[in-house]
């Protein structure tokens, strides 16, 4: 391979013309530059969305009313809300497809690279919008990112109009976003690399694009119905109007739970792919992963109405629901114990993206438990709106979702910026992150259980304690990733020890056979693959 | 190179999944009457056939067995109107035609449109309650402090369940005069 590699190194020399400056990013198509667009923006996102909710914990460290109005507060649910699930999680994992893909199946760049340039150049515009109508009278959004019927109809401000377009905004991108993905899948594989030996991340990311061109295109629906049923005096979810806001939720939830699938499926493809690395052994059961990414995909389409059992279902919906949800377990449990598999009499070893990779693992795992007993309809009828519902999906989401990007990052870092993060303060990045992730949202299980409602800024004096440990929680795993911004700016001013092609002893696949830094263009001629890569 | 094996397929391909995307849109709007149609169906969302059913035949009064129909009447926040049924709970044989008369009245100084809507708990129950007559199927147009009595006459269709022994009847009264003077029709009252 190294031959193929030096070819390359040649080639690229008099074809790395690109403009310089402000132009080179305004106006890339290469899939390496818009892929680290993507991925700085959802880590300014992160720091914005995490910074509102420190305003919440801060206001929920003691009973009573502090330091926010109760407006405010809920506008700060609300953007915290929308601006990790459309400006800081999905962002992320565009950007690992787009820097990965190409380069994991030997293609020379995503297959519409200036629909790419596009899909990345909409989306600061949609935040600006979004994060601008806070400013306006009234205030932001503060229906909570679900938006629910009629709070975004009837009793909303008319900030609700720049929300609603924001959202579109959003939702074009996340499609051309999935578009590009599907087509350079499908189209831009190199010879010999067979869709069964594929890298799991790639195999992830086909499964999630279809997901997103299924319900994206239902959430603009369902935002165009607000705007229409706000301004324009239709009557979707208004029942005065004939109408019913229960079909809000429907919708909505149509759309949001195969979204919950879209912000972890491609996490799954980051953790297989780390930990055969370092635990020195190939992914065990490939194909059954491949499967179980499918069925948990496919599951996703037929659990909606299990975030709306105490609507007053009828009792058969409310067992098909529940008994729909508990099976997505099975494939669940698949992975979980592949990856297992996989470590089991592995020689393993604990960089930081394998220490974060495996956290993902065990604090996934907590996660997708308290899943399953969210999904059980009579006891969810006492976790409904509570904060075991958030705990539950902080778990999925921060220490699922998060944990893996940020495995990612340290993973692929020295490929992508030729250095390799800095191990001690990574490290420290880890403890801190993974100590106060866990003072942050595990007792939140039991305030939830006492029955403290979530969105709410004020609650009752024996969920005090708890709430104040909460709190600093929150504020300890916010500075932490202090930690991580020093690393990756670290990496990017080219400081510490220079990466080699393949840094990670136990690593597979293509990427690695680049040198590192990747060069601007890579497989401009496609490498022939003759054997399984995993 | 791969671009010889790639770029004849993909404006096909593009072509077919930006289509899967405005069928998924589409398909977002097919859930609302779809929506609509399944709770007629079922009775899921409590919803009522809001047009006049045939009479009953009063051969197929059901002596046997009773079922309880309670009332339950509100106005939407912000209507300052009164509005109530004579009636809190009623026991009727299924099959036998019954009127209940409900009164509305506007305490402001305007003249105002309002619209009851129906809502059955257990959505179960939905389907069996058939209206022959109902205020309902229209607008109610009250002037300034006018008080108005309306009736709704009704039966319970024999088919109905043994289990479902009681129902609830709700009525919501809403302010629907802006809309009506638009010339907004809410309820159809065609059929």
């Amino acid at each position: 391979m190294s031959t193929v590699v030096d070819t390359h190194h040649e080639h690229d020399d008099h074809h790395d013309h690109k403009p310089t400056g402000i132009k080179r990013w305004l106006f890339t198509t290469n899939h390496k530059d818009i892929g680290s667009l993507y991925l700085l923006f959802s880590f300014l996102m992160f720091f914005a969305g995490g910074t509102m909710a420190l305003v919440i914990r801060a206001e929920l460290f003691q009973p009573g009313m502090q330091i926010v109005d109760p407006h405010f507060f809920n506008q700060m649910t609300t953007m915290h809300g929308l601006i990790m699930v459309f400006g800081a999680v999905m962002p992320a994992f565009t950007g690992l497809a787009n820097w990965m893909i190409p380069m994991m199946i030997g293609a020379p760049d995503m297959a519409l690279p200036r629909m790419n340039n596009w899909s990345f150049w909409i989306l600061p515009f949609a935040f600006i919008i979004m994060l601008s109508s806070m400013l306006m009278p009234g205030g932001g959004p503060a229906f909570g990112w679900t938006f629910y019927a009629p709070l975004s109809t009837t009793y909303s401000t008319d900030s609700t109009a720049l929300f609603v377009f924001a959202i579109h905004i959003m939702g074009i991108s996340s499609i051309m976003g999935a578009i590009n993905v599907i087509v350079t899948i499908m189209n831009m594989r190199a010879p010999g690399m067979t869709y069964m030996r594929m890298p799991l991340f790639v195999w992830t990311w086909f499964i999630t694009a279809f997901l997103l061109i299924a319900v994206m295109p239902v959430l603009a629906g369902v935002v165009t119905m607000v705007l229409t049923d706000k301004y324009f005096a239709t009557s979707f979810f208004d029942a005065a109007g004939g109408g019913d806001p229960v079909l809000f939720q429907h919708l909505f939830w149509f759309f949001g739970h195969p979204e919950v699938y879209i912000m972890i499926l491609p996490s799954f493809g980051i953790v297989s792919a780390i930990i055969p690395a370092f635990a020195r052994k190939p992914l065990f059961g490939y194909a059954s992963m491949v499967y179980a990414t499918a069925a948990i995909a496919g599951l996703s389409f037929l659990v909606w109405a299990h975030h709306m059992f105490t609507t007053g279902m009828p009792v058969f919906a409310s067992l098909f629901f529940m008994y729909m949800t508990m099976l997505i377990a099975v494939p669940t449990g698949v992975k979980i114990f592949n990856w297992v598999s996989t470590m089991w009499r592995g020689s393993m070893t604990f960089e930081p993206p394998m220490l974060f990779a495996l956290a993902f693992v065990i604090l996934f795992t907590i996660g997708g438990f308290s899943g399953i007993m969210l999904a059980i309809t009579p006891v969810d009828f006492q976790y409904h709106d509570t904060y075991f519902v958030v705990a539950h999906f902080h778990y999925v989401l921060v220490s699922g979702a998060v944990f893996s990007i940020m495995a990612a990052a340290y993973y692929w870092l020295p490929k992508w910026s030729g250095f390799m993060p800095d191990e001690g303060l990574a490290k420290l990045h880890f403890w801190c992150s993974v100590i106060s992730v866990n003072i942050l949202f595990f007792p939140m299980h039991f305030v939830g259980l006492a029955g403290m409602p979530r969105r709410i800024p004020d609650y009752a004096l024996q969920f005090a304690d708890i709430n104040a440990i909460v709190s600093v929680g929150a504020f300890l795993f916010g500075f932490s990733q202090l930690i991580f911004l020093a690393v990756v700016v670290k990496c990017m001013a080219k400081k510490g020890q220079a990466a080699v092609a393949k840094p990670w002893e136990g690593a597979e696949g293509l990427e690695w056979d680049v040198p590192s830094p990747a060069p601007y263009h890579t497989f401009d001629t496609p490498p022939k693959i003759e054997a399984p890569i995993r | 190179m791969s671009e010889q094996h790639s770029k004849p397929d993909n404006s096909k391909m593009i072509t077919r999944l930006l289509a899967s995307v405005v069928l998924m849109f589409a398909f977002g709007f097919a859930l609302v009457p779809l929506y609509e149609k399944f709770c007629e169906v079922t009775g899921f969302n409590g919803r009522t056939n809001n047009s006049a059913a045939a009479g009953s035949d009063g051969n197929l009064v059901d002596t046997t067995r009773l079922v309880t129909i309670e009332f339950h009447t509100r106005v939407n926040r912000g209507l300052p109107w009164e509005f109530s049924s004579e009636v809190r709970r009623l026991q009727v044989h299924p099959g036998e035609t019954t009127t209940v008369n409900f009164t509305a009245t506007n305490r402001t100084g305007r003249d105002m449109t309002g619209q009851a809507l129906p809502s059955v708990a257990p959505g179960e129950a939905a389907p069996y309650l058939l209206k022959t007559e109902c205020f309902c199927f229209q607008n109610q147009p009250l002037a300034a402090g006018d008080t108005a009595v309306m009736p709704m006459q009704f039966y319970v269709d024999p088919d109905i369940p043994n289990h479902i022994r009681t129902f609830t009847l709700s009525y919501m009264m809403y302010d629907m005069t802006e809309a009506a003077a638009q010339g907004r029709v809410v309820v159809d009252t065609s059929e």
